[in-house]
């Protein structure tokens, strides 16, 4: 099977609008391309308005980190009234912004390398809710002992992220920017 | 500088405190959510209520007893600590926090939000009234 050039550089622009289409989310596909910070973590937050509503209460986990199922089902009214026991209620024109933003910028939209991940090892039936449930979060925490995490009284759970990732609000978790109180050995 | 200089200098330093007074503790905002709560019937916005109130333990659904304190400090020039999540919550006073109770909507989302989890129901004008006296320190 032969193609000739025509064919193929009309193949490769379509793949390239098709490509910076999707990843228009979080900014173009050349911006993508052109920096490095991809190759590791997920995208920062930079909506203003998810740090402010998210954020007041806890880390704000970028969108990055959950597929878009999962933020589907956490982000409606019904379910922040009850959020992990806490009432989260937000009035109807918030919800639908953050819903849109965090949607659009879900683990499944993502070009970063940890959110591409978290999306690949998500199995078609779940939509984790929670950070703890999230297969490739729990796999890569798989082999740290209970006395650092469960039983570590400044850290005490997964889902406080940024307790150990120092660089997690820049959505930076690679290993040299771990840091687990109480633990300064650890490497 | 000459008394008649003096004199105008002296007047328009006291008229200027005068313009001013009320803006250090009161906020457009705040005018507006006392109004609203006379409005709903309310009246007679006591600090010392608030105070009480502010620290005031329930018992939760879940068994467990919640206060305004189990996140914010009992000394609101203090910084909280969420009950859950440990996250710092800046202070409530508007006296070292002077961002606080600026935003009108964003007064009434958190006592929506935090009545009903501290209390199990939402506050009534009268309970909001006495909160925002005591925490802004308006008199």
């Amino acid at each position: 099977m032969t193609l000739n050039k025509t064919k193929i550089a009309a193949l490769l622009g379509l793949a390239l609008a098709l490509g910076s289409g999707t990843a228009m989310a979080e900014e173009t596909f050349w911006g993508w391309l052109g920096t490095f910070s991809h190759t590791s973590g997920v995208a920062p937050v930079k909506n203003k308005q998810y740090i402010e509503e998210c954020g007041s209460c806890h880390f704000a986990y970028q969108p990055g980190l959950l597929p878009e199922k999962s933020w589907d089902k956490l982000l409606t009214s019904q379910a922040l009234h009850d959020h992990f026991g806490e009432v989260a209620d937000l009035d109807k024109d918030t919800l639908e912004s953050l819903r849109q933003y965090v949607l659009a910028n879900s683990a499944d939209k993502s070009y970063y390398k940890i959110a591409r991940k978290i999306s690949a090892a998500t199995e078609d039936s779940e939509a984790p809710l929670r950070i703890t449930e999230v297969r490739y979060i729990k796999r890569k925490h798989h082999r740290i002992p209970e006395k650092m995490i469960k039983d570590n009284k400044d850290v005490k759970s997964l889902s406080y992220c940024n307790a150990c990732h120092t660089k997690a609000d820049d959505g930076i978790f690679k290993e040299d920017t771990v840091s687990i109180p109480n633990f300064p050995d650890y490497r | 500088m000459n008394y008649k200089h003096a004199l105008m200098v002296c007047c328009s330093i006291f008229c200027g405190s005068l313009a001013f007074a009320p803006l250090a503790s009161a906020s457009p905002a705040t005018d507006a959510e006392f109004a609203q709560f006379k409005s709903e019937g309310a009246s007679k916005f006591s600090a010392e209520q608030g105070k009480q109130n502010w620290t005031k333990e329930v018992t939760s659904k879940d068994g467990d007893k919640r206060s305004c304190t189990s996140c914010h400090d009992a000394d609101i020039t203090k910084p909280g600590k969420h009950n859950k999540t440990k996250k710092v919550i800046d202070p409530m006073s508007p006296s070292v926090n002077p961002d606080r109770f600026t935003d009108q909507k964003k007064i009434e989302k958190w006592f929506k939000r935090n009545c009903e989890w501290a209390w199990g129901r939402e506050c009534t004008a009268q309970e909001k009234g006495d909160f925002l006296k005591f925490l802004t320190g308006e008199k």
